[in-house]
């Protein structure tokens, strides 16, 4: 579990291997193809990794039924979007309850989506700019070379503007969708 | 203080980087400025969703990643829907629709067919050049004796060593069990033909050419080929967006080359609809390299460009690979050719999409 909140990625492939097919069982004899397995198997390990990560998580059940129960339940809530029917109701494999974190999932996608596309109505050089000092943390001076700034005061002077403009249109869709619930 | 270095020095303060003087002279400014105090709470959290955002999208990448990797070595099971469990779903999903399309289909196919009969102009070939490519002697000659040294380091190849190759082009895997998509130039009037990459060196046969759509499709006939596990790239049945970036990899030299470039009208040389015109460096041994776009789904093939204009070139639209597998279907009792339609290439950086897709895509030689 450490080794999943630090990213590791022999500890990641591990968990997929192990647990990818059980979920692809699930989704293709339930309506879905091969591909909606796959996304909805990495939405079920997003959740995870994210709730490992608030460190307070205890896993009470296999790991197996845990992301099992995730998948069934996004996989049930997409088909219910598109009024698709789940036709093999409960097999003799027991779920676990995970509305809650199903909800701080939900809510959570909706806020990265809305910085995905803050980020994306910035346009060049902004996006580039924001995205290599806070996203991939590269420091100033390198910044200024890669993007051919002649020092590094000016970058600066740049990403300034630059994050004025990403917190005002993060800000304002942010309260918009708060009020509309 | 100005507005820059204010945020500046909250940034620091947030990340922990003040001087414990400096910081204490902070803290004092944050009681008694309120609006201070505000940008503070307000800029952490900021941070704070940014930085969870790039964890976020760093775990994503690292997951799609995992996948393909996965998919290629075998050891989940990516295959796509099979036999019954694909044929319900799909008509459950779409037996509705299909009745009405199927009817209009059948009115539309007989009208615009007899008109196109009547007005089809017959088109001018001769500023259109193809662009498989003619291997010079000394070419060959060198490929000879490199296969030679190859061959000493005990490469098995079933490919006769004799057989003087003179032509060629590209071709690239659409179905694991070994099945190629090149142009119908390419392999005319072939004798034998072979691919090869880095993957290996194969005998292939014809098993269909249209040249009508400038496409052929090839079979691996070949002991020492293996079946891929699953395809990285898929093809897109819909037409390419205008103006939207492409990449292609082919064989204009004895090694694979890369190059990129954008959509820049969906017809092809004088107004052709089955291809489309593409901005893009393309050299004779192009002819048959996959064009790709961003998310790494073919939606086209490179068959030639015009002889008097520099720099653009022409593709088939890969939609029409989906024709020619369905009259293939129908005519001869070949197995199924399963051709994926959803990329894994989606949301990897260029050079990782390169480096998987390299594998599928094969020098053509013609003799």
């Amino acid at each position: 579990m450490k080794g999943l909140a630090a990213g590791d990625r022999k500890i990641i492939e591990g968990i997929y291997k192990d647990h990818f097919n059980m979920i692809q069982s699930l989704i293709v004899n339930n309506n879905g193809t091969a591909d909606d397995a796959r996304d909805i198997f990495q939405e079920a390990m997003v959740v995870l990794y994210e709730k490992v990560r608030t460190g307070s998580f205890e896993l009470n059940c296999q790991l197996k039924t845990y992301l099992y129960s995730v998948s069934k339940r996004l996989w049930l809530k997409r088909l219910q979007q598109n009024n698709r029917l789940f036709t093999q109701e409960v097999d003799l494999e027991t779920t676990v309850p995970v509305d809650e974190e199903i909800g701080q999932h939900e809510k959570r996608d909706a806020e990265f989506e809305l910085m995905s596309q803050a980020i994306q109505r910035l346009g060049e050089p902004c996006k580039s700019l924001l995205e290599a000092y806070y996203l991939r943390k590269m420091n100033m001076q390198d910044i200024a070379l890669q993007f051919g700034y002649t020092n590094s005061d000016n970058a600066k002077n740049q990403k300034y503007k630059c994050l004025m403009r990403l917190k005002k249109l993060f800000f304002s869709e942010y309260k918009n969708g708060n009020t509309h619930g | 203080m100005d507005d820059l270095r204010l945020l500046d020095t909250v940034e620091r303060y947030i990340k922990g980087e003040m001087q414990p003087d400096e910081r204490v002279h902070f803290e004092q400014l944050r009681k008694t400025n309120p609006e201070v105090d505000l940008l503070v709470v307000e800029h952490t959290f900021f941070l704070q969703q940014m930085n969870r955002f790039g964890e976020w999208k760093r775990f994503k990448s690292l997951l799609s990643n995992i996948h393909v990797d996965l998919a290629e070595k075998g050891q989940i099971n990516s295959a796509r829907l099979q036999g019954k469990a694909k044929v319900i779903y799909l008509w459950n999903r779409y037996k509705r629709v299909s009745a009405i399309a199927a009817s209009i289909a059948v009115i539309t196919t007989l009208v615009i067919s007899s008109l196109v009969w009547i007005i089809a102009p017959a088109s001018p070939r001769s500023q259109f050049e193809e662009l498989n490519k003619k291997f010079s002697q000394l070419e060959d000659k060198t490929r000879k004796q490199a296969k030679e040294i190859d061959r000493i380091k005990d490469k098995a190849t079933s490919v006769p060593q004799d057989i003087p190759f003179t032509t060629g082009g590209t071709g690239f895997i659409i179905d694991t069990k070994g099945y190629l998509v090149t142009n119908a130039h390419v392999v005319e009037d072939a004798k034998q033909i072979a691919i090869q990459n880095n993957r290996g060196e194969y005998l292939v046969k014809v098993v269909f050419i249209d040249t009508e759509r400038d496409l052929a499709i090839l079979k691996i006939d070949d002991e020492n080929f293996k079946p891929y596990s699953s395809l990285p790239y898929g093809l897109s049945k819909q037409t390419a967006k205008l103006a939207e970036p492409i990449f292609t990899l082919g064989y204009p030299r004895n090694e694979v080359v890369y190059s990129q470039g954008y959509l820049s009208a969906k017809t092809g040389f004088n107004g052709d609809t089955l291809s489309c015109q593409i901005e893009i460096n393309a050299n004779r041994g192009n002819s048959g390299s996959p064009i790709l776009n961003r998310k790494g789904e073919v939606i086209g093939i490179l068959n030639g460009r015009q002889t008097n204009t520099q720099g653009f070139a022409f593709a088939v639209q890969s939609k029409y690979i989906f024709d020619v597998i369905e009259t293939l279907k129908k005519e001869t009792k070949s197995p199924t050719i399963r051709v994926p339609s959803r990329s894994l290439l989606n949301g990897l950086d260029r050079t990782e999409q390169v480096r998987k897709v390299q594998d599928f895509i094969y020098m053509v030689k013609v003799n």
